[in-house]
């Protein structure tokens, strides 16, 4: 894997993992993934804001953390730590508040590859029919025959060609 | 209707070339049915049928004023069909772009910082 390439895969019925790369080594990302201070100012994709984050680092310890999407609506997840290796593993539960998939386990695996580190996720859903309900009873089959369809549908090159072709 | 057949609704609508040209234009703003039919060259009658295609997949609604009944374009259901797997990537590739920029930045130049300026260094 390259640094910045983004590798997701669902290799059995209740899991779902994902692999990236940094340029940075293991203890680096170990912390920014369990410091608060540093947590709040990545987690989150452009637009949302990390309003909050606790985390009792030890195992049976809380940890919360409170984000803020561009409308305005707040996520708040929580759970508690399983297992701590720093810096290359911890295991955590998860719950998200308002939404009734119950409980997951995410592990986080750091592996050291000469000063970068590969950051591998693994979510583990309570059975495959929750992590089946949110891949939303095959909506991703259909979003995967008709991605490249939605993806240039808004687009200027697709509404000029349509109006030549219908003209 | 269920996710399922919102979604079926919503691809049924989108397999048609002219609705998705009619969605193009209300992309850019709304229109009433005779600005939607002009450019096509279409009668009124069958761009209003395409739009109660578009709007029965919840694509396109109708604005109130009595007399130009103007459409504009709905987006979520389009939202929806990108599925659930595809916010949770959108999200940690998002969240992860801010967080090489974060490590980048901390690796940055040796002068002091507030604190913990020596744990950077490996």
């Amino acid at each position: 894997m390259t640094p910045s390439e983004f590798q997701l895969e669902t290799p059995s019925d209740d899991v779902i993992v994902h692999r990236r790369v940094f340029a940075a080594p293991p203890a680096s990302v170990f912390d920014a993934l369990t410091k608060p201070h540093l947590l709040r100012r990545w987690y989150g994709p452009p637009g949302w804001t990390c309003t909050a984050c606790t985390m009792d680092l030890r195992v049976g310890g809380s940890w919360r953390i409170v984000t803020r999407k561009p409308d305005g609506q707040e996520i708040i997840q929580s759970g508690e730590f399983l297992e701590v290796a720093a810096p290359l593993r911890f295991v955590k539960t998860e719950r998200w508040a308002d939404w009734d998939v119950g409980e997951i386990v995410v592990t986080t695996e750091l592996v050291d590859q000469n000063g970068v580190t590969l950051l591998i996720v693994t979510t583990r859903f309570p059975s495959k029919d929750v992590r089946d309900r949110l891949l939303a009873s095959g909506a991703a089959q259909h979003a995967r025959d008709h991605y490249a369809k939605l993806a240039t549908l808004l687009s200027g090159d697709e509404l000029d060609r349509l109006e030549k072709q219908v003209k | 209707m269920t996710p399922a057949e919102q979604l079926d609704a919503t691809f049924g609508a989108l397999a048609d070339g002219t609705r998705r040209a009619i969605l193009a234009r209300l992309a850019q703003g709304e229109a009433s049915v005779t600005e939607l039919a002009e450019p096509f060259g279409m009668t009124r009658a069958a761009v209003s049928k395409h739009l109660m295609v578009l709007e029965r997949a919840g694509l396109v609604s109708t604005a109130r004023d009595a007399q130009r009944r103007p459409r504009s374009l709905h987006a979520a259901p389009l939202n929806d069909a990108t599925t659930w797997l595809n916010q949770y990537r959108a999200f940690w590739e998002g969240s992860y772009a801010r967080l090489d920029a974060l490590l980048e930045d901390q690796k940055g130049a040796p002068r002091p910082r507030r604190k913990r300026a020596r744990k950077v260094a490996r």
